[in-house]
Parts: C-alpha cells; sequence; structure tokens
C-alpha cells in the first residue's frame, strides 16, 4: 500500500516535471527542471529494487548530462530569443496530431499485447551465483553481455572523440 | 507501464513543437527515460537484472549521444548565431 502510494507520487512528480520541462520558455529553468525530473526518475528506480541503476542515473544524468546542457545554454548565450523567428511554412498543429498519433498507436498495442499473457520467462536467474542488486548487474555485464559491454565502451571513446573534433574552431 | 508512455508522450510532444534545438535534445533526453523505466519496471516484474544492464545501456548511448549533439549545436551555432531549427536549413535541397 505504501509502495504504491509512493509510486504514484512519484509518477505525478516525474510527469509535472517533464511538462514543465517542455514548455518553459527560459531554458535554463528548462534544464533544472530536467535535473529535478532525473531525480524523480532515480527514485523511482529504487522503489522499482534497481538501486545500482539510481546511482548510475544520479551520477550520469543528473551530474554529467545536464552539467553539458547547462555549458552548452550558457555558451551559446542568445541576443534574441530563439522561440521569435517562426517559418511562415512549419506547421505546428502536425507535431500535436503526431504526438496524439503515436498515443494512439501505444493505446492500441497495449490493448493488443493485454489479450496476450506474458510469456513465462525461463529461470535464467536462478543460475546466478550472487545475490545483491549491484551484483547481479555487474555480474550480468562481465559475463553474457560482455561483447554489448565493449562496444557500449567504444561507442562512447568515438562519441568523445567526435564531441572534441567538432567543438574545436579548427583543426 | 502507463507513466513510461506519458513521458514519452511528453517527450515527442517536445520535439515536435518545439523551436529551440536545446529543448528539443532534452525531450529526447526525456523519451530515453521513459524507455529506461520500462526496462526497469519489467526487470522488477520478472525478477531478473538484465532489464537494468539493458537500461545501462541507453544511458550509455544517451550520454555518447549528448556529447556528440551538444558539439553539432556548438558548431552550428558558432556558423549561424542561432539555435532556431527553422532557421536551420544548410541542407536544404
Amino acid at each position: 500500500m505504501a509502495e504504491s502510494i509512493a509510486f504514484y507520487t512519484l509518477s505525478a512528480f516525474i510527469l509535472g516535471f517533464a511538462l514543465l520541462v517542455v514548455t518553459t520558455k527560459d531554458t535554463v529553468h528548462s534544464v533544472l527542471f530536467l535535473v529535478v525530473d532525473f531525480l524523480f526518475v532515480a527514485a523511482l528506480y529504487v522503489l522499482l529494487g534497481a538501486q545500482f541503476l539510481a546511482a548510475i542515473q544520479v551520477l550520469v544524468y543528473a551530474g554529467g548530462i545536464v552539467v553539458l546542457y547547462l555549458f552548452v545554454v550558457m555558451l551559446v548565450n542568445l541576443k534574441r530569443p530563439p522561440e521569435e523567428y517562426r517559418d511562415p511554412r512549419r506547421r505546428s498543429m502536425l507535431g500535436i496530431a503526431l504526438s496524439v498519433a503515436v498515443l494512439l498507436e501505444l493505446t492500441a498495442i497495449g490493448l493488443y499485447s493485454r489479450s496476450y499473457p506474458a510469456p513465462a520467462l525461463a529461470a535464467g536467474a536462478a543460475a546466478m551465483p550472487v545475490t545483491g542488486n549491484t551484483e547481479q548487474v555487474g555480474w550480468l555485464l562481465y559475463t553474457s553481455y560482455l561483447i554489448p559491454f565493449e562496444i557500449a565502451s567504444m561507442l562512447l571513446l568515438v562519441a568523445m572523440i567526435g564531441a572534441i573534433v567538432l567543438a574545436k574552431r579548427e583543426l | 507501464m502507463v507513466l513510461s508512455a506519458a513521458l514519452f508522450i511528453i517527450g515527442v510532444a517536445g520535439v515536435m513543437m518545439r523551436r529551440n534545438i536545446i529543448i528539443i535534445f532534452m525531450s529526447i533526453e526525456l523519451i530515453l527515460n521513459a524507455v529506461n523505466i520500462n526496462l526497469v519496471a519489467y526487470a522488477n516484474q520478472v525478477q531478473n537484472a538484465i532489464g537494468q544492464v539493458f537500461a545501462i545501456f541507453v544511458i550509455a548511448v544517451a550520454a555518447a549521444e549528448a556529447a556528440v549533439g551538444l558539439g553539432i549545436i556548438l558548431a552550428f551555432y558558432r556558423n549561424k548565431e542561432t539555435v532556431n531549427i527553422d532557421e536551420m536549413n544548410l541542407m536544404r535541397w
């Protein structure tokens, strides 16, 4: 009971701050709302029993990515607000209509998949020799998912080099 | 699930409706977060940590995407002095 109350409270906060992120005029305020949103998502991860992922969320998202966004927002100090200029060919209603279309698709998928019961998962977790959330995630990461792990590390390296090359004034 | 879908929809609406490209990038982060919530919720439901492993991969890819995307924004801003996507028509055909 307490769990579901906490879940609904966190959900309300997450959705509210996400709406604020999308609708606020000031970009700096938007970034700050994004930090709060990520922190609430981390709290939701703790509630869902993913403590390690919650820590990663706080460190990487709320700590790293958002600071990156803030840097860019501060560097790109705008002399005129970007929302002023309006392309006459732009169709704002089309955006809303497409969002509604995605919503309808998700609802259709949800209704469709409800008619099938969830398949019973193979008991792969039973073979895990360790207990505890962080140990489980680490064990999976270094055994079954070693190659995706290495590929992700290569991707991060390439992204780092690419960002440096892009942000350099001239090579 | 409903929470994840709603967050996803907010992200999609943000991508579609805003003209500031930085806010569009933040909306993409919201979408990726919605996907992560979904993965973790399923991992909790089936008592299996695999979903969390994939959520970690999603976070890694999101970090890479943010770094490269913001680098592109900076390079573009240096050339054109704008972050409005309606004025980004260098690749117009």
